[in-house]
């Protein structure tokens, strides 16, 4: 989508120059910007309102204290704004939460990158067998949920004698994210040319040059995509480390701030405000990457 | 078709091996081009093992391991002792059974509605390259920024009945319970299937537009005759996701409703967690596992052969 949310100046409607400004993509077309739809702009103030009013509703009973917050309408402005409950949040360990949190998201990507793209690569070029039968677990993977294997995997997790660490996370959450990474990065690859790779086996190139100078370079995409939805598992995950974990220092965001609400108690402007600190990190790369986030993300869709 | 042979073969085999699966459907390349070299870069089928392998151990042997455990009984401590089909009888003699079945089926398909019908509409309209679209698209997409925990603690939260916007006990009534959940999943996966139909939008070829505008077909003719019919692929990938999905609203159970009032929202992920790792019957807690999988296993097999995602591997024959 990169090119659609970024606001640009439009043609006006019925003038003859369609050129668009920037690189024209696939869908750049006339009818969009033929006339207003008042139905459909009425629609979508209402949605508007659907999704503003809990954020709203959020921002603004995190900035109040909490016996306030039990008088007033949550809907009316807070009357004397405090970071109180910010405060209150970064004070509970709400650093190592984010840390944990973020190395179990690089290392679930690490891992997905590392183990499906060769798989992908060896499903679209090599037709055999067994190539067809990876292709196929993956492809009944995708409907597995993980709540279905969390009592066997937490009895293979004691036994690895891994349990209550960032491992038991960490390994069961990167596979669980594989079979979507591997369809994703088949359609991708299914699209690079045949005619380039006979190019390079002219050229004598080896299957590993092949995959590293042309599938990998022709499938960022594809890549960015499987980065962004494997970080995204990583990042939301909360099955596994509330079964796989048990301690402090595993433990990752998710779970922390299901553990505000018993620390917290009735304090819910101070869980509202760690809901928001937990949202910081994502908008922040949603500020400054949004084309990639939200390119990458209707990849998942394939096309 | 022999075992993978080592990427070194003489070349002439290899592009017969290759050529002979694209023989059993769609358009093929005519054969009596040489490609005699393009087989000989072809990456051993080992190169998946590792992927493969990594995969079976963490999903596949722990889903048999499920079956296993659902014939014993095991309190998380010591070893399982086998009980026969003692779990499977309990499990098919409780009522929470059949009762949170009818409650998935009812979910997914509220969901569904939901999310589908507001999606699309919001994609297609989001497909226009207006100024205002695409702000507003920006933050359309801002509630998927969150976590599902933390957008059910944000609900728990607005949904309080001390605290809330609704002075009500929405969640004390199982209808309104129910509601929520629907609301809530919606709330989070709107925005993700709006991008999707968005994109898909996008794809539609002006042409048909344009055609139709000429023999006269409105604004709502046009949406019904060519962008439906022209996203069927998008509806069902979504479909997907969404019925996958809608298995998986754990967090949202768990944190907005625990289950309640009563068992009236426990879902069958629920009541696994509740029998495992709240009663420690882990054996009984299988029971219901193995049957989720046997459930996701049929729902995907089922959606696998109606969307062609099986078929993904062909299309490139035909290019």
């Amino acid at each position: 989508m990169s090119h659609d949310t970024l606001p640009r100046p439009r043609p006006r409607p019925g003038t003859t120059g369609e050129r668009p400004t920037g690189p024209p993509p696939a869908g750049h077309r006339r009818h969009w910007t033929k006339r207003a739809n008042p139905l459909a702009g009425l629609g979508s103030i209402l949605w508007l309102v659907v999704v503003l009013v809990p954020i709203y509703a959020m921002l603004s009973a995190s900035l109040t204290s909490q016996d306030k917050a039990l008088t007033g309408n949550p809907l009316s402005p807070p009357t004397s704004p405090t970071l109180d409950n910010y405060n209150t949040v970064l004070n509970s360990g709400f650093g190592h939460l984010l840390g944990n949190t973020a190395i179990v998201a690089l290392a679930v990507v690490g891992i997905v990158l590392v183990l499906s793209v060769p798989l992908a690569y060896v499903a679209v070029r090599t037709r055999n067998r067994w190539s067809g039968l990876a292709f196929r677990l993956f492809l009944l993977g995708v409907a597995i949920p993980a709540q279905a294997v969390v009592v066997p995997l937490y009895l293979l997790i004691a036994k690895l004698d891994l349990y209550d660490s960032l491992l038991a996370v960490i390994l069961p959450t990167a596979a669980f994210a594989m079979p979507v990474s591997v369809l994703v990065l088949v359609g991708t690859l299914r699209d690079v040319s045949e005619e380039l790779y006979e190019a390079m086996a002219l050229d004598g190139a080896s299957p590993q040059r092949m995959l590293f100078q042309l599938a990998v370079p022709m499938a960022k995409g594809g890549i960015s995509t499987v980065v962004i939805y494997a970080a995204l598992q990583a990042w939301n995950g909360f099955l596994f480390p509330l079964i796989f974990t048990q301690s402090d220092g595993p433990r990752v965001l998710t779970l922390g701030l299901f553990n505000y609400v018993s620390q917290f108690g009735v304090n819910i402007p101070a869980l509202l405000a760690s809901v928001v600190l937990s949202g910081v990190p994502i908008f922040a790369v949603y500020l400054v990457a949004r084309r990639a986030l939200v390119g990458g993300l209707m990849g998942v869709g394939g096309k | 078709m022999s075992a993978p042979s080592p990427t070194r073969t003489p070349p002439g085999d290899r592009a017969g091996e290759h050529a002979e699966p694209a023989g059993s459907g769609g358009p093929h390349r005519p054969r009596s081009r040489p490609r005699p070299r393009a087989a000989a870069g072809r990456p051993h089928a080992a190169w998946a093992l590792p992927g493969v392998l990594f995969f079976t151990f963490f999903a596949v042997v722990p889903m048999g391991l499920a079956f296993y455990l659902s014939f014993t009984s095991w309190d998380g401590l010591g070893d399982p002792e086998p009980v026969g089909l003692d779990n499977w009888r309990k499990l098919l003699d409780d009522d929470r059974l059949v009762q949170s079945l009818w409650l998935t089926v009812l979910l997914t398909a509220a969901s569904w509605v939901f999310q589908t019908v507001i999606a699309l509409l919001l994609g297609v309209w989001a497909a226009g390259r207006q100024r205002n679209r695409a702000v507003l698209s920006a933050i359309f997409f801002v509630p998927f920024l969150l976590s599902s925990t933390a957008i059910a603690l944000l609900f728990y939260a607005l949904l309080d009945p001390n605290f809330g916007i609704i002075q009500e006990n929405t969640l004390g009534s199982s209808g309104g319970a129910f509601l929520a959940i629907v609301f809530v999943g919606g709330w989070q996966f709107i925005p993700f299937h709006t991008l999707l139909y968005q994109g898909g939008a996008r794809q539609i070829p002006e042409v048909l537009y344009q055609a139709a505008a000429i023999d006269g077909a409105g604004r709502y003719r046009q949406f019904f005759s060519i962008t439906l019919p022209q996203l069927r692929h998008t509806i069902t990938t979504s479909t997907v996701l969404m019925v996958v999905g809608s298995l998986t609203y754990f967090e949202t159970v768990l944190i907005l409703t625990k289950g309640g009032p009563g068992t009236d929202t426990a879902i069958l992920p629920y009541l696994m967690y509740e029998a495992g790792f709240k009663s420690y019957d882990f054996g009984y807690a299988s029971a219901i596992a193995s049957f989720l999988v046997l459930a996701a296993t049929g729902l995907s097999l089922i959606l696998v052969r109606l969307t062609g995602f099986g078929g993904m591997r062909s299309t490139r024959e035909g290019m």
